[in-house]
């Protein structure tokens, strides 16, 4: 159960750093993607913020054997550099770049109940559940 | 520089690398947002169902009481309804092929020094910005 809560507040956080930093307003994000418009470098210095505490913080964490709630970690183990990783990539920055939404975002607007997080967030339910249909195939 | 704010995308990007940290030290996850919603919505074993969907739910309770401490938050209703939709599935397809998103291969995959992640965050963040112009600047759609 603590594990439970311990998710539930991370969510939370994360949530709330998103609306704090203004990733979670889609036309912040394209100010920011607009480069060749009025640019707004603000979403640069999101990145930067998170990644400064991610590479620190995962480095005291790697010194754990077990994380705190769970038996292991899981982690990603891949390291090659493949046509699905580049492709990928750049079909959701398509995305990005046309609505202004990642998934976080996305999911935490959600709660907005605005018509958009709404088709955004089944649309982006759909093209994942898409991907799983195709790739079995 | 247009609507720049630094203080406030620092101390909410750090706000996201400490939910990160926190993500992965307590229930030794990686908080990558498309990948937790896609476990969430198809799931490969049952056990792996709930911490997914409180996380989920935190999210959503961020939403909330950020519009209980700021004011409701007015929609953007420029881009039609069929772009949100492309834009979405593009969203959601793309970061299942490419294994991530800004928070998975952003915040996380560069906090792990992973060079598949940066290799993802250049491309994704280069078709981002060529797609904002084709949209904005070159189809004149309003978004």
């Amino acid at each position: 159960m603590s594990a439970l809560w311990s998710a539930l507040g991370a969510g939370f956080v994360f949530g709330l750093g998103l609306w704090v930093s203004g990733m979670a307003n889609p036309k912040k994000v394209l100010g920011f993607l607009d480069v060749t418009g009025q640019w707004d470098a603000s979403l640069m210095l999101v990145m930067g913020g998170a990644v400064v505490v991610t590479v620190v913080g995962f480095r005291l964490v790697s010194s754990l054997n077990t994380p705190v709630f769970e038996s292991k970690f899981e982690l990603p183990s891949r390291k090659d550099i493949d046509i699905p990783l580049v492709a990928g990539a750049g079909i959701f920055g398509i995305g990005w770049g046309i609505g202004g939404y990642c998934p976080g975002p996305a999911l935490t607007a959600f709660s907005t109940l605005s018509a958009e997080a709404i088709v955004f967030v089944a649309a982006m339910i759909a093209g994942g559940v898409l991907h799983k249909l195709v790739t079995r195939a | 520089m247009h609507d720049f704010t630094p203080i406030s995308a620092l101390i909410g990007g750090a706000m996201i690398g400490v939910a990160s940290v926190w993500l992965l030290a307590a229930n030794g996850r990686i908080a990558g947002v498309s990948g937790i919603l896609h476990g969430f919505v198809t799931p490969l074993a049952a056990p792996d169902v709930p911490w997914r969907a409180w996380f989920i739910a935190g999210l959503l309770a961020a939403g909330l009481a950020w519009q209980g401490f700021a004011g409701p938050v007015i929609a953007r209703e420029s881009l039609p309804l069929g772009w949100v939709a492309a834009a979405g599935l593009l969203v959601g397809f793309g970061t299942r092929m490419g294994g991530g998103c800004t928070s998975g291969h952003g915040v996380c995959g560069l906090g792990r020094l992973s060079a598949r992640s940066l290799v993802a965050v250049i491309v994704f963040m280069g078709t981002g910005m060529i797609a904002t112009y084709g949209v904005r600047h070159a189809l004149g759609v309003a978004s």
